[in-house]
């Protein structure tokens, strides 16, 4: 059953402030009947080293990624995977995870394909809940399974495809990368690995908003009339945009997503997480390089 | 498979793909907590190690050719088990070798471990960056 929600008064200006929980409500409510919480970090060990008691791990490459397939995980695998980690369907979930979150929002977006309703962030994330002081362990966590049931993923309203994107041109797109990798200065965030994009560069009209200008210096996303200020004053979003965001494989540009669709109230906000790693390879996509968004391709 | 792998490294993949996925990292987690920290000489002396930049974790690597033979030294963040677990294989795997035996240790060791699937081939990239940096501290040692 889904659990009353955080109405800390930092959360309330937001568009969907019930999508946030501070660390210090998850706290007091661990162990609640209702309650699954999940980690996903990049690190795929980082769990095992220590973790929020009683939380279950999801991880992004091992168990949402098909493994054969460029794609999520269907119907089926979700399922039984969720029946795995003891959640049902109508659990509320609160995601945390390393590097800001990235991949505790990389997991509810992909949740969120499948339909799941009550979907939270732990604001702030591993690193403000370890800062604090809380409670870690390493013990392994043992829920009940669950009958979590099939249910088809659709990726239709907030997923993008190449194509999508294509048809999108002249709509609002947000590159959420490093400026570095959005002039096409190089292909990568700085001090990560290379990934394989043949070209460097961005999307032509895409407008370039690294994903942690979103973020306090403690982790926490940022107050609404800041959020404002960045993407609506400096960004250009206005209310009614269909936007797009992308980076690199998709999971910074599911952190951008969070903030545009719950924290910002846009109500058409997709993630392309083909992101550069598709398009920068792709034959005969239109790229821009450098610091301007670029012309519009004809 | 057919390549001359040094008994030792031949001995680490062996124990990796003996085991199933979910053991493979188990046991990559046991190795993170074997890395030893760093010899206190090195840890006063910040400029004799390389930063690794292949991998997502800031981790430093600094080999030493000994008497005994070649050692690998690294530290990287607790935070970063995986990163970690592929500087501590390393460490083990070089570990008394000579110079012209680690030098031929094959560029694409890392893969034979059969992480890929487990760790993803994005992260073990990592591993690859700082095999290659360790033997290019030591060609370039050799050449001097």
């Amino acid at each position: 059953m889904p659990i009353e929600i955080d109405e800390s008064p930092e959360f309330a200006e937001y568009a969907y402030p019930e999508r946030l929980v501070t660390t210090n409500w998850l706290e007091e409510r661990l162990g609640a009947p209702g309650l699954v919480v999940v980690e996903s970090d990049e690190d795929v060990l980082l769990y095992e080293v220590g973790h929020i008691p009683g939380a279950v791990k999801i991880d992004w490459h091992t168990d949402l990624n098909d493994p054969v397939q460029r794609d999520y995980i269907d119907g089926e695998r979700f399922a039984e995977l969720l029946s795995s980690r003891g959640i049902a369907r109508d659990d509320t979930v609160v995601f945390y995870g390393d590097k800001s979150n990235w991949w505790a929002a990389y997991a509810l977006w992909v949740f969120r394909l499948f339909g799941h309703s009550d979907v939270r962030l732990l604001d702030g994330g591993r690193d403000k809940w370890i800062a604090e002081g809380r409670p870690m362990t390493t013990d392994a966590t043992a829920r009940r399974p669950a009958e979590y049931p099939v249910v088809e993923r659709d990726d239709s309203v907030i997923r993008a495809y190449k194509d999508d994107v294509l048809a999108h041109l002249g709509n609002p797109l947000i590159d959420v990368r490093s400026p570095e990798e959005y002039s096409g200065e190089r292909n990568t965030a700085p001090a990560y690995p290379e990934e394989g994009a043949l070209r460097s560069g961005h999307i032509p009209t895409a407008s370039s908003v690294p994903w942690s200008k979103a973020v306090a210096d403690d982790g926490t996303f940022r107050p609404l009339a800041e959020l404002n200020a960045i993407y609506r004053d400096e960004a250009g979003l206005k209310d009614g945009d269909d936007v797009v965001a992308y980076c690199r494989i998709g999971e910074r540009s599911s952190h951008t997503w969070f903030v545009l669709q719950y924290l910002l109230g846009f109500n058409k906000v997709r993630n392309y997480d083909g992101s550069w790693t598709e398009w920068g390879s792709a034959v005969r996509v239109p790229i821009a390089v450098g610091e301007e968004p670029g012309e519009l391709p004809r | 498979m057919t390549e001359i792998l040094p008994a030792q490294l031949a001995e680490i993949r062996d124990e990796f793909l003996a085991v199933d996925e979910k053991s493979r990292l188990q046991l990559l987690l046991e190795f993170s907590m074997e890395l030893p920290d760093l010899p206190s000489r090195y840890a006063e002396h910040p400029d004799l190690l390389e930063r690794v930049v292949e991998c997502q974790s800031p981790i430093f690597i600094f080999v030493e050719v000994a008497d005994d033979g070649v050692h690998l030294h690294a530290t990287a963040p607790r935070e970063a088990p995986t990163t970690r677990g592929f500087a501590s294989i390393l460490a083990q795997a070089v570990d008394g070798l000579s110079v012209e035996e680690v030098l031929a240790i094959p560029s694409d060791f890392p893969q034979m471990l059969g992480l890929g699937r487990a760790v993803s081939p994005l992260r073990l990239n990592g591993m690859n960056g700082m095999l290659q940096r360790a033997k290019r501290q030591l060609a370039e040692r050799a050449a001097a």
